[in-house]
């Protein structure tokens, strides 16, 4: 409880600190040396860049193993294996996927280019096990019952998995999904690691281009010594949090409405 | 319909299937080629830091000076050392990640563990659906806010408590970067995680154990330390070990609030300096590739994925075991 009350109370202390900064001008202008002119207009596309990209790969590919490890793929130690590299993955800190995707993408792949497009790599394969654990407990939540009927049916496996199987476990999988993107939203370290800490004054256009993120405007605000750019660091803040509000509540929706479905 | 198509649908079907199961087997490689890439990126660059002779040095750095020097001076000549040259010593990095995760750990347990008897001993089952969804979402608060609270109020907070009872004079400078106030925010940070395991693992102690306590006369206070701690004390510990291994590998908290010092010191007062603080220190200039600050970012994260590594395999192997008295 006291944990609860203590965070509640910092975050009305940022919210008071903050809120006056945030308006349309703090929305479209572009990071400043004044703290007056500063807005969070790069950063704020950053991180659609990042996520949109990181949505496109990471839904398929997250499906896909837990729909082969769930449905397709034998008990044997092989697959377990898999089970257990994967949860081991998702224990693995976001710094050290940074430093992955700074050798592999970046330098290897990008020859030394710090793109959009090595962020949501790596934000890829850092968010990938979250996915596919969220989705793993869905796919395993629907009945056995509704496949044995489809198989009975002289049904294929796959037909059973995307005709039954897939439709039904949507709206966990959704969720799970959700969940993991604002995860992919606030973090912070890897991408810190990946484009280092730059002042940018345009709009990315290109997978190619360099960014910024929310998160990492935040953390050069935070680390100035002067007071207003501290309060602009809480009004940063504030706008993160309600996109990461927003995507959670959905996200508890989602799986609230499924919930009180299945018990009916 | 005739045979002949009935053939041919039939025989799509089975192509279908096997160039769909290909498919989903090739995307499961994603997931262990990034456990070899994480792996072999790592060893890459720390065999080459080990091998090859920093510059201002006549040897290339030993693991042995590695793990035990006492002087993290990568970029410049330390000044103790005789004679002067760069020293990589990386356990002043190591104590301050400890240190750091020792108060986080504190807090996490203390408070994590209060919080879980309450929903699973005490609270109705109103209050639990209410407060479940809250946790999960302090769960989701991004670190980088969670480094802010500890830079921009706990910290002036405590120096202000420090300088009102003059304690200045007894235990010296209270630094604007401490790991106190890193440690104690982390352990907010990663308090849910501590109830929400330690809950699971007390929801599952069976009911009967805590009838035979009441049917004795016990009283809930006691029912809930004396039988239901303990039954489900595996469970609380394996939570208590990957909060833990969360808090090792956590960096904005660190990078913020705990400074960049990398100092030898178990003082929570002063500037320290963790391994993912250092990272992410160096990477933010944008370290040179094949530079001797790029390979010190690869050996420094081998060192805390194997520590990571090591406890997260730790605490599952506890809760697999727990998991097996019950069912």
């Amino acid at each position: 409880m006291i944990g609860v009350i203590g965070l509640a109370i910092l975050l009305i202390d940022v919210f008071l600190d903050g809120y006056s900064w945030v308006n349309l001008d703090f929305l479209t202008n572009y990071a400043s040396r004044f703290p007056g002119q500063s807005g969070i207009l790069a950063p704020l596309m950053g991180t659609l860049w990042v996520v949109g990209l990181t949505a496109i790969m990471v839904i398929p590919v997250g499906l896909g193993t837990a729909i082969y490890l769930e449905e397709f793929a034998a008990d044997n130690i092989f697959n377990r294996l898999l089970n257990l590299n994967i949860s081991n993955l998702a224990g693995v800190p976001s710094v050290i996927y940074g430093l992955l995707g700074l050798a592999i993408f970046v330098q290897l792949m990008l020859d030394g280019q710090r793109a959009i497009i090595a962020g949501s790599l790596t934000m890829t394969l850092l968010v990938l096990p979250i996915v596919i654990i969220a989705s793993q407990e869905a796919i395993r939540a629907v009945p056995s019952g509704y496949r044995d009927a489809a198989f009975a049916m002289g049904a294929t496996r796959w037909q059973v998995v995307k005709t039954v199987v897939i439709p039904q476990a949507m709206p966990s999988v959704m969720s799970g999904i959700i969940l993991a993107l604002s995860r992919a939203v606030g973090e912070s370290a890897p991408i810190l690691v990946i484009s280092a800490l730059i002042f940018l004054t345009y709009i990315p256009t290109s997978p190619l281009d360099r960014f910024t993120v929310l998160p990492l405007q935040i953390f050069s605000w935070a680390s100035q010594p002067q007071h207003e750019f501290r309060s602009i660091a809480s009004a940063g803040i504030i706008v993160l949090l309600i996109v990461l509000l927003s995507m959670n509540s959905i996200a508890i929706y989602i799986r609230s409405k499924t919930q009180s479905r299945s018990e009916q | 319909m005739n045979k002949r198509s009935e053939k041919t649908t039939r025989g799509i079907n089975k192509i279908e299937e096997v160039v769909i199961v290909w498919l989903l087997r090739i995307i499961t490689l994603i997931s262990i080629l990034t456990t070899i890439g994480i792996v072999y990126v790592l060893l890459k660059e720390s065999l080459a830091f080990f091998v090859e002779t920093p510059e201002n040095r006549e040897t290339p750095v030993s693991v042995m000076e590695f793990l035990t020097g006492i002087n993290w001076t990568p970029l410049f000549n330390c000044a103790t050392c005789d004679p002067p040259m760069p020293s990589f010593g990386v356990l002043p990095l190591v104590v301050g990640t400890l240190l750091v995760a020792f108060i986080a750990g504190i807090i996490a347990l203390a408070l994590g563990l209060c919080t879980a008897i309450f929903l699973s001993e005490y609270a109705p089952e109103k209050l639990r659906k209410i407060l479940k969804p809250v946790l999960e979402i302090l769960a989701g608060i991004p670190t980088v806010v969670y480094g802010y609270f500890a830079l921009t109020l706990i910290t002036p907070f405590l120096r202000t408590v420090y300088n009102y009872f003059e304690l200045e004079t007894v235990f010296g400078f209270f630094g604007v970067f401490n790991a106190l106030s890193a440690g104690l925010v982390m352990g907010l940070m990663i308090m849910p995680m501590v109830s929400t395991l330690s809950e699971d693992a007390m929801m599952s102690v069976p009911k009967s154990l805590r009838d035979a306590a009441y049917s004795m006369g016990a009283t809930r206070f006691e029912v809930s330390t004396k039988v239901v701690v303990p039954a489900a004390l595996s469970g609380i510990v394996a939570s208590f070990i990957l909060a833990l291994s969360r808090a090792i590998g956590e960096t904005m908290i660190v990078t913020l609030a705990a400074g960049a010092t990398p100092n030898l010191t178990f003082n929570p007062i002063e500037s320290i300096q963790a391994m993912t603080g250092y990272i992410v220190n160096i990477a933010l200039g944008e370290a040179p590739h094949g530079s001797i600050e790029y390979q010190t970012l690869f050996a420094v994260g081998l060192l805390l994925f194997l520590i990571t590594l090591l406890m997260n395999i730790l605490g599952r192997w506890v809760i697999s075991r727990y998991r097996q008295v019950y069912d």
